[in-house]
């Protein structure tokens, strides 16, 4: 029952002023950090993923060969298996610096809550 | 049946059985059953998710479809992966972050609403119950196939293997067995895909140049357009696909077993390079089933082409290697469908009774016992659907489970997380309505109601154009959620503020 309740307050929260953390310059960074490289990757890898089947289906420019009988819709198809791993590797590396960023947004308001005190 | 066959299908049991059992002694809490107490780590969690996602219908099925349509099979293929940059980018980190047990947790981080709840629920068990009936008969089906035992018996034998695993061992006994399921299925594949490419001579190149000519479509085989030839029809599926996985709650439910979001993230880039390199070798599958199997023989085994790996496979490696094969193809089945059950458990057990009728005060041992009551009933229930479903085609279930994930799932996960305007409302009118245009537009869509008799439920002509309707639910989906919230004017901006930081930060216990 204890752990129950240990629980509930910690989904509570233990005093932080969260619309106060949301103002702090140092979340802002994070979000604009994040959003910088977060909304033109979404935009490229959805935009080169939903462009091959209106290539595939509508025109016959992939239907070409591209090297040997390998024609481009096969080296596009793979190109975005190529895509994919590399969008997660940079996001990857991209996230320590996110990581570093957030835990600079707690200790700050952690700071800020013992001085209040 | 041979012999070999037999002992490699006893040994999957005995060894699930196993790990079974060591999983029930550390299973006594709500929380071990539902995430395995959180500590799994990265490559176990990244392996464990694509034991959860690479199903019969991956293995088996884009094999097959590969095999008897070239490119057009080698669709899902992508779709599937690609998605795992949505999982990535938007939706694992905050689900970890907001959410305890399930997907509806999450949501309810945001809104202390029952009916939000309900709904989400409502929404993890719809997508449950089309998945694993389609897996299940499918299941059923390919058992009959590879062990040549009766239908009704096949899905018994998987449906009490994944009753066993879950009710005992919860997520840890659930997790191991995908991992091993993924380590055997990626074995497997390697296996075969050397075997095929030694044909080949190690060369690409030649490989499609023979290819070019080993078909009965030639040089279409290498071309778009065999299967699919509904331009809108084909987009539509690429569009279920891709935004489908992030919303399909047995996967979500796996970011809950790891500590943290870093943990969260490294299990997803696991899974991806995993899941990524399994379907680019489905091409070794399906073209080496193509040229050393045939496609005559192939569709005389399995219209659908479900038997062209297991084909390709003796045609390779003999009767042993065949088996293998086989006894992969089981444990596939297994890992899916018990990461199915748990998630469907976890919506009745947790969501309704736990949230919404003991308003989160029950006991820990009420919860323990809802756990496994809830269990038991997916499971039962899903079974007697499987074997009364036996000579439906059901095979669009599984695309259907996608389209409504991506439909009524998607768009409040984003707006959720992402949007300050987001209300109650808005949550609601999104849900219900990606789910409603998704059911909608398949029941009078051509996988429900085809011309050609026996090729769907019903005989006729269809009312909506579209086999996938994700083209336009998906979109309805977000247009519901945006017009439900700005219909209501209630905002709730410290709420949101909360919301905001611990999805983007993570929630740290106090230093002191």
């Amino acid at each position: 029952m204890g752990k129950t309740v240990q629980k509930s307050n910690r989904m509570k929260g233990n005093g932080e002023d969260f619309e106060k953390m949301v103002r702090s310059s140092q979340f802002n960074e994070l979000m604009a950090a994040k959003k910088k490289f977060l909304v033109p990757s979404i935009i490229i890898f959805l935009g080169l993923y939903l462009l091959f089947p209106i290539l595939i289906s509508y025109t016959n420019a992939l239907d070409k060969i591209a090297i040997g009988d390998i024609s481009w819709a096969w080296v596009y198809a793979l190109l975005l298996f190529v895509m994919t791993w590399v969008m997660a590797t940079i996001y990857m590396k991209k996230s320590a610096v996110f990581d570093r960023m957030a835990e600079k947004v707690w200790k700050d308001e952690e700071l800020e809550r013992r001085e209040a005190k | 049946m041979n012999l070999t066959v037999v002992v490699l299908f006893l040994l999957i049991v005995a060894m699930t059985l196993a790990i079974t059992y060591y999983a029930a002694k550390r299973t006594n809490t709500a929380n071990e059953f539902y995430t395995a107490g959180g500590g799994l780590t990265g490559w176990q969690n990244g392996l464990a998710i694509s034991g959860d996602y690479l199903s019969a219908a991956s293995f088996l099925g884009i094999a097959g479809a590969i095999a008897l349509s070239g490119f057009d099979g080698f669709l899902f293929s992508i779709g599937y992966l690609v998605a795992y940059l949505v999982v990535l980018f938007i939706v694992a980190e905050p689900l970890r972050n907001l959410g305890k047990y399930t997907l509806a947790d999450m949501i309810n981080s945001r809104f202390d609403a029952k009916k939000v709840r309900a709904t989400a629920a409502l929404n993890t068990i719809t997508i449950v119950i089309f998945y694993m009936i389609a897996q299940l008969v499918g299941a059923g089906a390919l058992i009959k196939l590879l062990f040549g035992i009766d239908y009704w018996l096949a899905v018994l034998i998987v449906g009490v293997m994944m009753t066993v695993y879950v009710l005992f061992g919860g997520m840890t006994a659930t997790s191991w067995v995908q991992i091993i399921k993924a380590v055997l299925l990626m074995l497997g594949t390697i296996i075969i895909s050397f075997l095929v490419l030694s044909r080949f001579h190690f060369n690409i190149f030649e490989m499609f140049s023979t290819m070019k000519t080993a078909t009965p479509l030639g040089e279409a085989y290498l071309n778009p357009g065999v299967k699919y030839k509904v331009p809108l029809d084909t987009l539509s599926l690429m569009i279920a696909l891709v935004f489908g996985t992030a919303g399909l709650p047995h996967i979500l439910m796996r970011f809950f077993t790891v500590r943290d979001a870093k943990t969260a993230r490294s299990s997803v880039i696991w899974a991806t390079w995993i899941v990524g390199i399994f379907y680019v070798m489905t091409i070794f599958l399906g073209f080496g089933a193509a040229a050393f199997v045939g496609a005559d023989v192939i569709q005389a085994s399995n219209a659908a082409g479900n038997m062209a790996a297991p084909l390709l496979a003796k045609v390779l490696g003999g009767d042993i290697l065949m088996s293998f094969v086989s006894a992969v193809a089981f444990a596939t089945i297994l890992a899916v469908v018990a990461g199915l059950v748990l998630s469907g458990a976890s919506a009745f057990a947790h969501d309704i009774y736990g949230q919404i009728i003991k308003k989160g005060k029950a006991s820990e041992k009420e919860q323990m016992l809802a756990a496994k009551y809830a269990s038991l009933g997916v499971s039962v229930f899903s079974i007697l659907l499987a074997l009364f479903a036996q000579n439906l085609n059901v095979a669009f279930l599984v695309s259907l489970a996608f389209c409504v994930a991506a439909s009524a799932n998607l768009p409040v996960i984003i707006f959720t997380i992402y949007w300050k305007r987001f209300n109650t409302a808005g949550a609601m009118t999104g849900m219900i309505s990606g789910l409603v245009s998704a059911l909608i537009l398949v029941a009078i869509s051509p996988s429900v109601i085809s011309p050609v008799e026996g090729a769907a439920l019903f005989t006729g002509n269809p009312i909506f154009p579209l086999t996938n309707p994700a083209l336009l639910s998906v979109p309805i989906g977000f247009i519901g959620s945006i017009i439900g919230t700005l219909v209501s004017s209630k905002q709730d901006a410290k709420r949101y503020a909360e919301v905001k930081v611990k999805a983007n930060t993570g929630y740290r216990e106090p230093l002191s």
